[in-house]
């Protein structure tokens, strides 16, 4: 989508004032161009899911009795999983003060305040009745459950982003420093309870696990590092402008942290297969679907190969520095993990409860497929985030990086 | 467990779903009471099936202390699906057809000599440790701590499906004109509350399959059958821990 932005550069030395002009002129057509496409596709997700809560799930989503969580859930996680990984990214530079991090700090944070909203936008949909989330969840808390934490330390995670972001744009950094602490906290909290969501359901033996949480925040870390680099590449396009080599040595510095979280999530990814077969009859079966099954193709080529190999190959061969490769393997990378949610939240769901019963009506591994309202609000989801970026781009000037952030500490 | 991979020396039950006497002790010796596997669902013991799931009575009666305590026996090899229990079930709980808290499944064995396909009524299992109440966020799913049924209170349930996702045993499903999720209550709202001694289904069962009663009181059939050291008494996915008050049997 907003590729188009990007079809024309400012860089050339000896581009004339005039043609500066024109280009400009492009560009900035091309901008309100991508803006208009981005709002019209939030518009439709809204009207989908609007009506969608109008006529009801049964026949407007494509969950079922036995998958009741699709594409909204696995989106929500998604949107999420990549807000936290933003804050943790954004926060080794403006809470831990590693210098290096600085330059894409602030936008680290906005994005992330973006992406959880995202994910908020989308989990209204799938919720059947948010209204009453908003009373119950107050005055009738279930504290031993773990989607219950994840809700509220979300909620108050969003906050915290927020009023980060507000105090950086202020310029009250050591208030900032403190709020992106705590922020970094809860995010934490928050998606550890997202794993155990998962992890704790031990009817459901593809998810059942003490490893859920701790693989949740490694692929975090690994999903914010390829959001930063992408955005970041891509809002320097829209701006116009060159890289400053403090931002292209923070994104070189990304790169080694994303080569290294893609390897160790290729390792927990592979011991997640070895120690599964050793389990029982539903595990195995699960695993099978992905391996060679009907998601084998989720799996193999845009998991593994798109999400993870052909982004650690480019990682290494950008060497931290050919910025429009380090992109395109952020894009691929974050295309890939979008599946490798999908498929952790359908195939979790893809082995009748009731299998190993042998009984004739559940043989077979279960289908679920996305319905055209659930796809809608889930491009309005990804949209949102896109407006978001681009207009967060012209509203905060780049989000640019002050020399005197850094001394504040 | 699927039939197909029954352990080899696990004893088989007589077409009463009796284990022969020197047979079952073999198996006893064995140690395989908890982890045979037996008759499409999991065997908990030739014997005493309280004992075994629930530990000894007195810390049974402690850990749940339920008066009554409703349970409902399965007499699997009676049901000839003819899913009375099912209409009946949905004229008083006013079940849409999209949905059912009660079903039978179709179990086929094509090795048998008698009869080759046995029916499952299943439903929810009313458990003493229910996933579902733990996972529910807003307490709308709830263990009634007089009778131990497990409800849903319509009005606090959001509609996250994490129940759904959490129960072991399809126990659920989302009711789009209660805007809740609903399940099994052993009717205690269309029935039990209002001096009924039966559930729906149980009453309009023509084959006595359903036997519905009190667990803590030693004279009901329910308590008498769970205790019947003569006959198998299995749950469904016992592994998963949630400890079922739905039992099966045989004869
Ligand atoms: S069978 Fe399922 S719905 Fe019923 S109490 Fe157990 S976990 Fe809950
Ligand atoms: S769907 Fe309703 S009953 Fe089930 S966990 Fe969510 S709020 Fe509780």
């Amino acid at each position: 989508m907003a590729e188009s932005v990007s079809t024309e550069t400012a860089e050339a030395p000896f581009i004339t004032t005039r043609w500066t002009g024109a280009v400009e002129a492009i560009r900035s057509r091309a901008y309100w161009l991508t803006i208009f496409f981005l709002s019209l596709l939030v518009v439709a997700g809204t009207a989908a899911g609007v009506h969608a809560k109008l006529i009801g799930s049964l026949e407007a989503y494509g969950a079922t009795r036995e998958i009741p969580w699709g594409i909204l859930i696995s989106t929500y996680v998604f949107f999420v999983v990549t807000s936290t990984g933003l804050c943790l990214v954004s926060s080794i530079g403006h809470v831990f003060g590693v210098k290096d991090f600085m330059p894409i700090a602030k936008r680290s944070v906005f994005l992330a305040v973006a992406t959880i909203v995202a994910g908020f936008y989308v989990i209204f949909f799938e919720i059947e009745n948010p209204f009453r989330m908003a009373i119950y969840n107050v005055i009738s808390p279930n504290l031993t459950s773990n989607i219950w934490w994840m809700g509220t330390l979300y909620g108050a995670y969003m906050v915290f982003m927020a009023v980060e972001f507000f105090l950086l744009v202020k310029g009250n950094y050591r208030l900032a420093t403190i709020i992106g602490f705590i922020g970094v906290v809860s995010g934490v909290a928050a998606h550890s309870n997202l794993g155990a969501v998962f992890g704790m359901l031990d009817g459901r033996e593809f998810w059942y696990g003490p490893f859920m949480p701790i693989y949740f925040i490694t692929s975090a870390m690994m999903s914010g590092a390829g959001a930063i680099m992408l955005f970041t590449w891509l809002a320097y396009k829209i701006n116009g402008e060159q890289m400053e080599p403090e931002t292209k040595r923070a994104l070189e510095v990304t790169t080694k942290v994303g080569i290294l979280l893609i390897s160790v999530i290729l390792f927990f990814t592979a011991w997640k297969f070895i120690i599964g077969f050793a389990g029982g009859e539903a595990k195995i079966m699960a695993l099978e679907a992905l391996l060679t099954g009907p998601y084998a193709f989720n799996f193999w080529v845009l998991e593994i190969g798109v999400g993870m190999v052909i982004p650690l190959v480019l990682y290494i061969q950008s060497k931290g520095k050919n910025l429009s490769l380090m992109a395109l393997a952020s894009a691929m990378m974050i295309f890939g993990i979008f599946f490798m949610r999908y498929d952790l939240v359908i195939v979790g769901q893809v082995v009748p409860l009731q299998y190993e019963l042998d009984v004739n009506e559940y043989q077979g591994l279960l289908s679920y497929t996305p319905s055209w309202h659930e796809i809608a609000v889930v491009l309005g989801g990804i949209a949102l985030v896109g407006l978001v970026f681009m207009l967060g781009e012209k509203a905060f000037g780049g989000h640019r990086h002050e020399a005197h952030e850094g001394g504040e500490h | 467990m699927n039939t197909s991979s029954r352990i080899p020396d696990q004893p088989e039950p007589d077409k009463n779903g009796v284990i022969p006497e020197m047979e079952r002790r073999q198996f006893l010796k064995l140690g395989l009471a908890i982890t045979g596997i037996f008759a499409g669902g999991t065997l908990l013991s030739a014997a005493s099936v309280v004992d075994k799931v629930f530990a000894s009575r007195q810390e049974f009666a402690d850990q749940y202390p339920y008066k009554p305590h409703y349970s409902m026996v399965i007499r699997q090899d009676n049901c000839i699906d003819c899913e009375r229990c099912i209409e009946a079930c949905r004229a008083t709980n006013h079940v849409p057809e999209y949905g059912y808290r009660t079903r039978i499944l179709e179990q086929v064995h094509p090795e048998s000599a008698g009869r080759r396909i046995e029916f499952i009524p299943v439903l929810c299992n009313q458990c003493n440790n229910p996933a579902c109440v733990r996972a529910c966020p807003t307490k709308a799913t709830y263990k009634n701590q007089q009778n131990g049924i497990v409800m849903v209170d319509k009005e606090k349930c959001i509609g996250c499906k994490t129940c759904m996702s959490a129960c072991p045993n399809n126990g659920r499903y989302y009711n789009e004109e209660t805007k809740s999720v609903d399940k099994c209550n052993f009717c205690f709202d269309t029935r039990l509350s209002k001096g009924e001694t039966l559930t729906a289904c149980a009453e309009a069962c023509p084959a006595k399959v359903r036997i519905f009663g009190d667990l803590s009181d030693p004279q009901s059939e329910v308590y008498q059958r769970v205790h019947n050291i003569e006959k198998a008494v299995w749950v469904q996915r016992p592994e998963t821990g949630v400890k079922p008050n739905i039992f099966y049997t045989k004869g």
